[in-house]
């Protein structure tokens, strides 16, 4: 299975919560497959979903997912030791990882290599880490998402990628939309 | 009332509520006075981008969140302070320890200080220099600024500023 194709067999679990999703082709893939205002779409900065879904889980109740990249973690590596020490039940970091930069020409990552995201979240004291096959993402985030408990996901999959324009959505625009959305939902 | 004190009682005033932090010597009391403070959710991070990226969702949360910092992470928020913070529109007060200024004590930390307003300058982002302890007066009325126009906005505080550390 490619990214979009976990992200299909996700939908049905995500769509009725709150998602921060990746920059770049993970964005574009669930833009494409069921746009929500309970989406946040990353136009932008790579490495940051798991840092903007870990403080929007901290700020309110209702559950959050951030779809993050093997890539874009490799990036921002400091998120899993903050992700570790501020624990928020309400908050899942699902990492799909394939293995390469997928938005950049299939790049390979280290994190298809010899590095293991599951046990760099364990080492960082992550507590609920699980990583699983890619068919077996949907089952992962059903538990995740009945277990009420902060859970890292690696979700291991093959590179590729379908062909889709961008979001042509103006960042105020999916920002404002959002927030309501949150808003809604947690009063 | 302190400096430290002063600056997290206008926090708490503008309704502040989460406040990520990255150390720095001279600003380890006030660090202190937000960790202690029962009003505030401080987040320490690793990085001042990953902070960013936590006051972003904080903010998207329905809480206004800010971020303590030293100038030389101009040099690696620039991207994030451009296509998170700006793009989005999200209002950041940005509390900023400007090191390598009068009373610096280590060489290296001139090198960003010389960058320090320029970056800020090119980046747009509305910019104030603490350098006398009567400056902190406007704190309250900088937070207001930053939330009527959601922008990042700097305060940038020297030495002098905090009497020597």
């Amino acid at each position: 299975m490619i990214r979009s194709e976990v992200l299909r067999e996700i939908v049905p679990l995500i769509s009725d919560h709150l998602v921060v999703c990746n920059i770049g082709l993970p964005s574009q893939e669930l833009h494409h497959i069921d746009d929500q205002p309970s989406n946040f779409y990353m136009l932008g900065t790579m490495g940051l979903a798991s840092s903007i879904g870990l403080g929007l889980a901290l700020a309110q109740k209702e559950k959050v997912i951030a779809i993050d990249g093997d890539g874009s973690v490799l990036t921002n590596l400091g998120t899993l030791p903050t992700v570790a020490n501020n624990v928020a039940d309400n908050f899942i970091l699902l990492i799909i990882d394939n293995g390469s930069y997928g938005s950049t020409g299939d790049q390979p990552t280290y994190a298809g290599k010899k590095t293991s995201l599951a046990a760099v979240a364990r080492a960082c004291g992550c507590e609920t880490v699980v990583e699983v096959a890619a068919k077996d993402t949907a089952q992962a985030l059903k538990t995740a998402l009945e277990g009420d408990k902060m859970t890292v996901i690696v979700s291991k999959c093959i590179s590729g990628n379908i062909k889709l324009p961008v979001i042509a959505m103006d960042p105020v625009v999916i920002r404002d939309r959002f927030m309501r959305e949150v808003q809604r939902r947690n009063s | 009332m302190s400096i430290d004190e002063k600056i997290v009682a206008d926090f708490v005033a503008n309704r502040i509520e989460f406040v990520t932090t990255v150390p720095c010597k001279q600003l380890g009391g006030v660090i202190d006075q937000v960790e202690r403070s029962p009003q505030i959710h401080h987040v320490p991070s690793n990085k001042e981008d990953e902070g960013m990226g936590l006051c972003a969702g904080a903010f998207m949360g329905g809480k206004r969140a800010a971020i303590i910092m030293q100038n030389t992470a101009l040099g690696v928020t620039g991207n994030t302070l451009a296509t998170l913070i700006q793009f989005y529109r999200i209002p950041l007060p940005m509390l900023i320890s400007y090191r390598g200024e009068l009373g610096e004590p280590i060489a290296c930390q001139v090198e960003m200080a010389v960058h320090t307003k320029a970056l800020l300058a090119q980046l747009h982002i509305p910019t104030y220099h603490f350098h006398r302890q009567e400056d902190v007066g406007e704190f309250d009325k900088i937070l207001k600024y930053t939330y009527m126009c959601n922008k990042p906005v700097a305060i940038l505080t020297d030495a002098s500023f905090w009497g020597g550390y």
